[in-house]
């Protein structure tokens, strides 16, 4: 793109000293995201309906439970990063900041733990 | 030195007075849509539970989920997973720096805008006439 300095460039460095990796890893996970939110738009399409009993026995088998997974776990990863640049974006009191982060990971953790266990209890014939 | 000149400097441009164009659209759309589609993980997270917990909770999930507002609500979240997927292949062109010339700029930006929601209307065609 030739902004910045030479030495900018060779050190990878902008005016905050990090977000290389961040930057990086919010690509890496779209790219996942992307392959996973088509898998999960056709399995919707091709299942004859969206019953109880036909969504369970789909997620029951071993390729979709393991799919399911994958693409909760990529796309709280994917959120989380893009939430956080949102937040640092518009909270700009450093307090709030804090507590908004700190929001953010609870929840992201909270809701992967939470996806994982009910992909784990359905295909293993919990419900 | 530092004091020099701070005064009636010119601003550069802010959202009140930039002249609104396809790239800005496409920018704010792809914001608005990644916050849209992170409510998403929130439907699909109930989903799942009500799965679990079984057919009974499953028929309130699916009671809500098909309602004049469940609908509104899964519509906006399947646009927003959609554009938002779309948006995102525009940046990642982007990022190689390809497409910043004006014309070419403007006419992907369009169409991948207007391509968020024709693929979203071809997915709920499918899903409600397969």
């Amino acid at each position: 793109m030739g902004n910045g300095t030479s030495i900018g460039r060779v050190r990878g460095l902008g005016a905050a000293h990090s977000g290389s990796h961040h930057w990086l890893v919010i690509r890496y996970t779209a790219i996942g995201s992307m392959l996973l939110t088509v898998w999960f738009g056709v399995s919707i399409l091709l299942l004859p309906n969206l019953g109880h009993a036909t969504v369970l026995e789909w997620l029951a088998r071993p390729v979709p439970a393991t799919a399911m997974a994958l693409f909760i776990l990529v796309n709280i990863w994917h959120a989380r990063l893009g939430i956080q640049v949102v937040i640092e974006d518009y909270v700009h009191e450093h307090a709030n900041k804090f507590a908004a982060i700190t929001a953010l990971n609870l929840l992201s953790f909270a809701g992967a733990a939470f996806g994982l266990f009910c992909v784990i209890r359905l295909a293993l014939g919990g419900a | 030195m530092a004091q020099a000149g701070t005064r009636n400097r010119p601003l550069s441009p802010h959202l009140q007075i930039w002249g609104w164009g396809p790239g800005m659209a496409s920018s704010i759309l792809h914001r608005v849509t990644g916050v849209g589609a992170t409510v998403g993980i929130g439907v699909l997270l109930w989903w799942l539970g009500a799965l679990l917990a079984g057919p009974e909770a499953y028929a309130t999930f699916t009671g809500l989920a098909t309602s004049w507002y469940g609908l509104v609500v899964l519509v906006g979240v399947s646009w927003s997973v959609i554009a938002h997927a779309v948006t995102g292949i525009r940046h990642f062109v982007l990022d190689i720096g390809a497409g910043y010339e004006l014309d070419a700029n403007n006419r992907w930006a369009t169409i991948c805008t207007v391509l968020g929601f024709v693929l979203t209307g071809l997915f709920w065609a499918l899903l409600l006439y397969r």
